[in-house]
């Protein structure tokens, strides 16, 4: 048999992490699936059931494009509201296409944590022990981790940039780079070194922007292309922008802020609401607490918790005067539709804003 | 004055309606229902949730609006996992809070169920007898009966169910959630369009079974969903005794989106119809397409017929 050619489906900038992370353990050969272009949805929704959520399509369609550059192994992980049932579902609808591939799946009994994906990737790499998995573990969270940070600065400022571009520039530079990392430490050094070039980029930010928060599903906030570039479109416009989800806060800090999160929104929400509409929800307090202008929210088509969520949402925002914009993105919502309503919530927001001064 | 309880007549009350409605009875309660699904209540519905909601979470909507000035006290189930490890849509987990935030006047009696967390069925209900000023003694008296009530009913049902099985009409599955089975306007139309057509429909919700995780093994191993497990399990174990299956989904129902797809690709060597409705659903089209789903069924079974005999 050849060489197996390990692939994933693109999340964000985390395919970087992700590459590093199997490049490491499996000693495979990783194949980065090609980048996510219109092609890549337009094949996913095809081979898709009808009304399932949005990033099945696009893991699909990233699978399709991954198994016709000769990937042998799919990699798929779980989770959350539908997510944990992708990976079965994707893996029937490959076969019955007639692709020849390996799927592994990370979940074991609908659960995905360190022994499971120990588990899955002991069955490539035999001669894995667990303190090296471990320790690759570690630094690929890490590497999470700064990426989210790094992420956040540049959402916060990338509006007020003086020359266009330059942020996304050394970004990309700087995930060349981590790719390359050795450990623990020589990943903090590079972060270090980053750290202190970003905030050399010169900005012209002031004192009091107009603040927008984007919550939401996690697929489309952390996949940007699946949201047609909505922070992007929000940075033309000189805009802060705040995001929470990230795979810091889902992988770690989800965990220890729920009971917080109850406590903070009693008035609206008992219990959790499935997935992130509980989050969703106390995030929205958040934005109000801390005076922001406005707060966009960002779905996939039929999403159901936060189709629970919404009600919930907007009655808080109702209850604070704050103003509020849905987006529900399929497979065939049109960009232009999204940039009109994009300029007339800031337009609104500006105004809003002048008015209040 | 006795206390007046409403029961939406939606989503799971079809499940566990035995039980709710005789442990409020048991507590000498009066319970009232809301009237079955029409034009009228599936449009007021709307008004209370995104447009993107599925139709039976719409139609529970419309139920309670119908309720709201009717009675006391609003029951309003929040069933977030009815056994360990498995999940249930996460409309239900949502349920209460929605109706709180969509309806902030009426007083709601709260009952969650959550195995996951320890809130057994029990406990549930004597956090609702107790808002309602009832003693533990009572409410226990009046659970254990109505668990009595509930565990003889379902018997009969099966058992009616089963009857229907030796049959030697056509028989056709239709495989829903309760809630979409026997509500008036989803599922009603076809059940009532196959007893016209004299076709036994046997329906989904007859499956009672322990061994689940066996029944459902073949047609996927790592599904969660509890409600969707079980239709699975049906189809497995019911699927030789029929002549066809017509799996019938709310658009855009999460859970069904991937669970019928599976069933869809897995179970082979039986005609399959898969029937999604929403709130502007014709009857003609689907009259049109039941029938042709019948005629199929009819031809091929008198191909198999014929083609028995020429092996004789």
């Amino acid at each position: 048999m050849s060489e197996p050619i390990i692939s994933f489906p693109h999340l964000g900038n985390y395919s970087t992490v992700f590459a590093y992370f199997f490049k490491h353990t499996t000693k495979c050969k990783i194949l980065i699936a090609p980048a996510i272009t219109k092609k890549t949805i337009e094949l996913g929704s095809k081979y898709s059931p009808d009304f399932v959520c949005l990033p099945f399509k696009y893991n699909l369609g990233n699978f399709i494009e991954a198994l016709n550059q000769n990937a042998t192994i799919l990699v798929q992980a779980g989770g959350g509201c539908r997510y944990g049932c992708y990976g079965e579902v994707q893996e029937q609808i490959l076969k019955d296409l007639g692709y020849n591939f390996e799927f592994l799946s990370l979940m074991n009994n609908g659960k995905v944590n360190i022994i499971t994906i120990y588990k899955a990737i002991k069955k490539l790499n035999k001669h894995l022990n667990f303190f090296k998995y471990f320790y690759y573990l570690l630094i690929s969270m890490l590497m999470i981790f700064y990426i989210d940070k790094t992420e956040n600065f540049i959402r916060l400022n990338i509006g007020f940039e003086n020359e266009k571009g330059s942020f996304k520039k050394l970004e990309k530079i700087m995930l060349k780079d981590f790719a390359k990392c050795h450990g623990i430490i020589s990943l903090t050094f590079k972060y270090f070194k980053y750290h202190h070039k970003f905030r050399k980029i010169s900005i012209n930010k002031p004192n009091n922007p107009l603040k927008i928060g984007v919550i939401g599903e996690l697929y489309t906030s952390m996949e940007q292309f699946s949201s047609y570039f909505i922070e992007e479109q929000l940075a033309k416009y000189n805009i802060a922008v705040k995001r929470f989800t990230n795979l810091t806060y889902l992988l770690v800090k989800k965990r220890l802020v729920t009971k917080k999160m109850l406590k903070d929104v009693k008035e609206y929400a008992t219990y959790e609401l499935g997935a992130d509409g509980l989050d969703n929800v106390a995030r929205c307090k958040y934005l109000i607490k801390h005076g922001y202008d406005g707060i966009i929210h960002i779905k996939p088509f039929g999403c159901t918790p936060e189709i629970g969520a919404m009600p919930i949402i907007d009655k808080i925002c109702k209850d604070y005067n704050i103003p509020v914009i849905y987006f529900s993105f399929d497979a065939q919502t049109s960009d232009e539709g999204i940039k009109t309503r994009l300029e007339a919530l800031v337009d609104m927001l500006k105004e809003r804003k002048r008015k209040n001064d | 004055m006795k206390i007046k309880v409403g029961i939406p007549r939606a989503l799971l009350y079809y499940k566990y309606h035995t039980l709710w409605q005789n442990f409020f009875q048991n507590l000498n309660v009066d319970v009232i229902i809301s009237p079955k699904t029409n034009k009228q209540i599936i449009d007021n519905g709307l008004k209370y949730v995104v447009d993107e909601a599925c139709l039976s979470l719409k139609i529970f909507m419309g139920h309670v609006d119908y309720l709201k000035d009717k009675c006391d006290y609003l029951f309003i189930p929040r069933i977030a996992c009815v056994k360990k490890q498995e999940k249930v849509c996460t409309n239900f987990l949502a349920l209460y809070d929605l109706v709180r935030n969509s309806f902030p006047k009426i007083k709601i009696l709260n009952y969650n169920l959550d195995i996951e967390k320890n809130e057994e069925e029990l406990d549930g209900l004597i956090k609702v007898g107790k808002e309602l000023n009832f003693s533990y003694l009572e409410i226990l008296r009046a659970y254990e009966k109505a668990k009595q009530q509930e565990n003889k009913e379902r018997k009969l049902c099966k058992m009616l169910e089963e009857n229907k099985l030796k049959t030697d009409n056509l028989k056709i599955m239709i495989v829903s959630h309760p809630y979409n089975l026997h509500d008036e306007f989803i599922g009603k139309p076809i059940i009532n369009y196959l007893k016209q057509e004299h076709v036994t429909a046997i329906l989904s919700d007859i499956y009672e079974s322990q061994d689940v995780e066996i029944d459902c093994q073949g047609i996927s191993d790592t599904l969660y969903w509890t409600y969707n497990k079980q239709l699975m399990a049906f189809i497995k174990k019911y699927k030789d005794k029929v002549d066809g299956i017509i799996l019938l989904s709310t658009f855009p129902c999460g859970p069904d989106s991937l669970a019928n797809e599976l069933i869809i690709r897995k179970v082979k060597n039986i005609p399959i119809s898969y029937i999604t409705i929403d709130n502007n659903a014709s009857d003609t089209g689907l009259i049109t397409r039941l029938e042709s789903f019948i005629d199929i069924i009819k031809i091929q079974k008198e191909r198999s017929k014929k083609h028995v005999r020429a092996n004789n």
